[in-house]
């Protein structure tokens, strides 16, 4: 198996099922050079203007008009280029997207994946690092997938784009040059299955998205100080895979949740409340949730590092943790 | 070109259509009004013209959208009345299995993707259903209908920029009744309005009296061939007045009765009435096409009124595939 990097990896899964499926389409702002992180290199020349389609600044009418055109049938790939942007096309994704399929009886078939490159990403500040992946879990007709590494992104884009589901997929912008191994062919991932990354009893450790390597570091380190973590990477939020931390959490009855989300109603908060109601309130030792401060990404470095979620952190919390 | 006959068959097909409407609306009027009808009605009394010019010289494969007054739109596009009128009751057997109700009527079946409860919400949605038609080589084309209120939202920009430049195969219909839900459109509205905006964005526009359901059909009938040339979108800008109030329970009161009384004297179908009496038309014929029209919604209301409520496990369904929640029922 081939190592490449988690936008490569990207790349090639929209380039495999643009091949395999004439209905297949990408539409949003500078697609057709590429798109900003090169995620679109090369489709331009490969499937034509008709289906690599460069739009104007229009959030709106790009996240409508995939609509529109999954309702005639086709299959769209939305790319909203910096998840931010989702906020001026609020409408069409929540009153719109969301909810056809059900307003009209299941006469409609919203097909589309909406691709929105999140979270921290160099000194980008407050409009350009939000993860509000959490608000969308919220609403009933949306598949939420959180993806870490090139093989978890391939194989998850591609069961977006099969699913006749509206799928919201945040890419981790900051882990796009990340490397692993990933197929030549890729296969699709089912959604709400959890990856382990680590095997341990004392605590268990639920992450997703661009925080994913820094707990994998902190684990290490933990383990260095006769601390076992078990760690789950979730992958998607909508589905769960409940089971798997629940499991989990009947052999380490300590929980710790790691999001680079704000905490404050992040989706560590459901995690947390669906494992009480599973367990029982007596059925956890410990619980902890770690994530930004309810304060906005700032810009300079030492600011930014003062809030961000980082390993010395999830060390710290873990250990704390396991003082309970 | 056209022969007389071949004209008073489109008229007389027009003015059928425009009392099907009108009848559909007051009879589901006076259902609400008995309690029959749940949640509030967006009605169309007065405006018919639009709807059943546009959607006469449209295919059963062309495709619509529609904005939160759309009964009109889905009735001339081919709806069935009978799932139609099941989805006001809220009854299993409508169209949308009684989860939409008046403002979310969509029969997929005919081309109607859709009513909307959000102002400009269709205009994104036809533009790219025009775009996907395109991209799969049909020359099916989409109408878009919205209100004069439509064209102060950020849609209404991007959708026509969107369409033009893409030239895409839709028509855009500003039906423009003079008023946003309680507000006279011109005093929200700075400039001289949407024809001269579509026109800024490269959409050709044409006007028309909104009421004369002859001229609708002619202006119609151009633009829909224009744009399934291929040749980009049209807009067509119809005035018209809304007769009723905004919903089916606003009385309307602060309007001038004057010219409430005056707009009902220009009223399409009285208008399209006198003309084809005096084109030779039989008074008793046109009746007979009015007197249809009301008994077959009143069958129909009859038939909603009988007809089953959905079972509560079909509130579950119809979410999505991945990540649906299981019934409790
Ligand atoms: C985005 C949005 N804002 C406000 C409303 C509430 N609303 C419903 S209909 C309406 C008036 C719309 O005016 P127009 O489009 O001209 O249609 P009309 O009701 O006059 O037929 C308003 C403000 C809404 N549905 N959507």
């Amino acid at each position: 198996m081939q190592s490449i990097t988690l936008v490569e990896a990207a790349r090639r899964a929209a380039l495999q099922e643009m091949r395999r499926d004439p209905s297949v389409w990408v539409l949003g702002e500078d697609v057709a050079r590429g798109g900003l992180f090169g995620q679109y290199r090369g489709f331009l020349e490969e499937f034509g203007d008709q289906r690599v389609v460069s739009t104007p600044i229009s959030e709106s009418v790009i996240m409508g008009a995939g609509l529109g055109a999954a309702l005639v049938g086709t299959r769209p790939i939305i790319e909203m280029r910096i998840f931010d942007f989702v906020m001026c096309a609020m409408d069409e994704l929540v009153n719109q997207i969301a909810k056809v399929r059900y307003m009209f009886g299941g006469q409609a078939k919203p097909a589309v994946v909406i691709r929105m490159p999140h979270g921290i990403w160099r000194n980008s500040a407050a409009q350009h690092s939000q993860m509000l992946e959490s608000w969308f879990t919220h609403i009933p007709g949306l598949v939420v997938a959180v993806p870490s590494s090139p093989a978890d992104t391939a194989g998850l884009l591609v069961t977006a784009i099969r699913s006749d589901d509206p799928v919201l997929f945040f890419d981790p912008k900051n882990l796009f040059p990340l490397t692993g191994p990933v197929a030549e062919v890729i296969e699709p991932i089912p959604f709400g299955q959890a990856r382990r990354l680590r095997e341990g009893g004392d605590l268990t450790l639920v992450t997703w998205s661009a925080i994913v390597p820094q707990v994998e570091e902190a684990a290490a380190l933990l383990a260095a100080r006769g601390i076992a973590a078990d760690v789950l990477d979730l992958r998607t939020l909508w589905p769960w895979d409940e089971a798997a931390v629940a499991a989990s959490l009947r052999r380490t009855g300590r929980l710790l949740v790691v999001h680079e989300a704000v905490t404050t109603g992040g989706f560590g908060a459901e995690v947390v409340a669906r494992m009480v109601e599973l367990l029982g309130p007596g059925g956890l030792k410990a619980v902890g949730r770690l994530g930004q401060p309810r304060v906005p990404v700032p810009f300079a470095p030492p600011l930014e590092d003062a809030l961000k979620v980082d390993t010395a952190k999830i060390v710290a919390a873990a250990e704390a943790l396991m003082r309970r | 070109m056209t022969r007389i006959g071949d004209n008073r068959a489109r008229l007389l097909a027009l003015y059928t259509t425009m009392c099907r409407i009108r009848a559909f609306e007051e009879t589901a009027l006076a259902a609400h009004k008995a309690g029959e009808i749940p949640g509030p009605l967006h009605v169309s009394i007065g405006q018919e013209a639009v709807a059943a010019g546009i959607c006469g010289n449209l295919r059963r494969d062309d495709r619509i959208t529609s904005n939160h007054r759309g009964h009109g739109h889905a009735l001339a596009k081919g709806a069935g009345v009978a799932g139609m009128m099941e989805e006001l009751f809220g009854r299993a057997g409508g169209h949308c299995r009684g989860k939409g109700g008046s403002m979310h009527i969509a029969d997929f079946s005919v081309g109607m993707l859709g009513a909307n409860g959000v102002v400009a919400g269709g205009i994104p949605i036809a533009v790219g259903a025009a775009q996907g038609l395109k991209l799969m080589g049909s020359d099916a084309i989409v109408a878009c209908f919205f209100g004069d209120g439509a064209i102060n939202r950020g849609p209404f920009l991007e959708g026509l920029n969107w369409a033009a430049l893409y030239r895409l195969p839709v028509l855009f219909v500003c039906e423009d009744n003079g008023v946003a839900a309680f507000t006279a459109t011109a005093s929200v509205t700075a400039g001289p309005g949407v024809a001269a905006r579509a026109e800024a964005l490269g959409v050709p526009t044409v006007s028309v009296d909104g009421n004369d359901a002859a001229a609708v059909d002619e202006a119609a009938a151009r633009l829909v061939a224009e744009v399934r040339a291929g040749t980009g979108p049209r807009l067509l800008h119809a005035t018209t007045y809304r007769i009723t109030g905004h919903t089916s329970t606003d009385p309307a009161a602060w309007r001038d009765p004057a010219a409430v009384e005056a707009a009902r004297a220009a009223e399409p179908i009285l208008r399209l009435r006198a003309r084809l009496l005096s084109e030779g038309v039989a008074g008793s014929t046109l009746d007979i096409i009015q007197g249809d029209a009301l008994a077959e919604m009143a069958a129909a209301r009859s038939s909603a009124l009988a007809a089953p409520w959905p079972d509560p496990a079909v509130a579950w369904e119809d979410v999505q595939d991945i990540g649906a929640v299981a019934g409790e029922a």
